[in-house]
């Protein structure tokens, strides 16, 4: 199949620009689901309920991997080009160039880290939550408990009582950061719209939606580590909603 | 003043290529970068060694001709001028500079500080031009055309095919040229016609002779000597996926 989206540069990198605009809204569909947390931890469950192994939800989770999947063997397909193309001999001296973002020129390896992140969140929550529910089971066993698979509250506050799973996600939420602020003004360019005018206005949306997302996500890990109490665990656990 | 200088010396496109020091003195400090390079020859030749190649012809700033990778700079680190317009003022008295060739997969070497860039020529020849008769010459106000998109045009167009974009790209790539070209002739009404069709052969190009993918780092505008920008890309990326959705 010949198609300008996967043999013309302007064509794969539409490809990116496209997905990436799609996990940019998911994170923020995420990040607003999260923040219920703060407020309320029983509405956080009915939202966990609402979102178990209906079939939109599974519609939902197999759109958004294969959005995952094609942003991440794409970008690496276009890196081997790029490495490719920048030839074997390489300069000796370099030089930041004045207005290059650090962060634009280490797209890659920050996508990595996002990757890795994913997976160890994925290990954390999905296979707890959702996965357990494709599998027909409806609990299982986190630190010794005993967390149904609807009760992601507790989980939460399982998961974030360790110190060093609150820095991991933070490093994962810094990562992010950096990888926003470049990709989200850089999607508009890809696609076109962009222009001297607006570069000033979309870098500065870049970094707002960036700082929104980081903080949005920070701050409800970091909220359930200092309210994190054995009792709290056991009232989740024993809720009926 | 005086100057150390390392030069990348590399005999052809097949041999290993290296670097080696040179001193020159005595250079006066509104000596221009080829004219030290001029008189750093002179006394190689003296001395009965081999003179450095390089690149040049105007040395006004318009042939494109000059190209250099000046203290990890394309064209130095002066803003917004070739290599032929910077002044050794530039530089401090008793530095080590260091001189290296374009480095990019699709600019191989041919000699020392010269590189092959007939990829450029190439992509114009894909279609950076427009079809129209050429004898007599036609009438200046024939077409109107707004202020604003003419100044857009000649600001693309002031781009001299030097090669500074794709030898600063960290991905090799060639977007910024080929921007410009497309982006100085779709604001004129007499390159409009043609515009899905340059546009697409243009970037096909590109991809073939191997140039690499735009990742949007701007460092080739802040290289650029005629501080061309990449608003520019964004709108070749538009004529091009234009053009692709109509086909």
């Amino acid at each position: 199949m010949s198609c300008f989206l996967t043999n013309s540069s302007v064509g794969k990198k539409l490809v990116m620009s496209i997905s990436g605009c799609f996990l940019v809204l998911f994170i923020l569909f995420h990040m607003s689901m999260n923040l219920t947390m703060l407020f309320s931890w029983q509405g956080y469950n009915a939202i966990c309920e609402f979102l178990g192994a209906n079939w939109y939800a599974l519609a939902g989770t197999a759109l958004l991997a294969a959005g995952v999947l094609v942003h991440f063997v794409y970008a690496f397909i276009l890196t081997i080009d790029n490495y490719r193309a920048r030839g074997k001999q390489r300069y000796a001296v370099t030089v930041q160039e004045k207005g290059v973002s650090w962060a634009s020129k280490n797209m890659l390896v920050l996508g990595v880290i996002v990757i890795l992140g994913l997976g160890l969140h994925l290990v954390h929550f999905w296979s707890k939550m959702q996965l357990v529910e494709i599998m027909g089971a409806h609990a299982s066993v986190v630190g010794g408990l005993d967390v149904p698979a609807t009760n992601g509250a507790a989980l939460m506050m399982v998961t974030f009582s360790k110190w060093y799973n609150v820095v991991l996600y933070l490093v994962w939420f810094a990562a992010l950061w950096f990888h926003l602020t470049h990709g989200v003004w850089s999607m508009f360019q890809t696609a076109g719209f962009a222009n001297d005018t607006w570069y000033p206005r979309l870098k500065c949306g870049a970094n707002i939606v960036a700082t929104l997302i980081f903080l949005g996500f920070a701050v409800v890990a970091v909220y359930c580590y200092f309210t994190s109490t054995p009792q709290l665990i056991e009232e989740m656990l024993t809720y009926v909603g | 003043m005086n100057f150390t200088l390392k030069i990348w010396r590399q005999r052809d496109a097949k041999s290993q290529g290296a670097f080696e020091t040179y001193k020159v003195e005595n250079i006066s400090a509104d000596t221009s970068f080829l004219e030290m390079m001029d008189i750093l020859n002179n006394n190689l030749i003296h001395e009965g060694k081999e003179p450095v190649a390089f690149d040049h012809d105007c040395r006004e700033g318009i042939c494109g001709m000059c190209s250099m990778h000046i203290n990890g700079h394309a064209h130095g680190p002066s803003q917004a001028v070739t290599t032929c317009q910077m002044y050794m003022r530039k530089f401090k008295d008793g530095s080590t500079i260091t001189i290296e060739p374009w480095r990019s997969a699709a600019f191989p070497v041919i000699r020392d500080l010269v590189v092959d860039r007939s990829a450029y020529d190439k992509i114009l020849q894909a279609g950076g031009f427009i079809s129209v008769r050429t004898n007599s010459v036609p009438d200046g106000n024939a077409i109107p055309i707004p202020k604003a998109d003419a100044d857009e045009s000649m600001d693309a167009a002031a781009c001299v095919g030097c090669g500074a974009c794709a030898a600063t790209c960290k991905n090799g790539s060639a977007m910024l040229f080929v921007a410009a070209r497309v982006s100085s002739l779709a604001k004129l009404p007499q390159g409009k016609v043609e515009g899905a069709r340059r546009a697409k052969s243009m970037v096909a190009k590109m991809d073939e002779l191997g140039f690499g993918n735009c990742t949007n780092t701007g460092a080739c505008q802040a290289q650029c000597p005629k501080q061309v920008s990449i608003a520019h890309i964004a709108r070749l990326n538009r004529e091009f996926l234009a053009a692709k959705l109509q086909d």
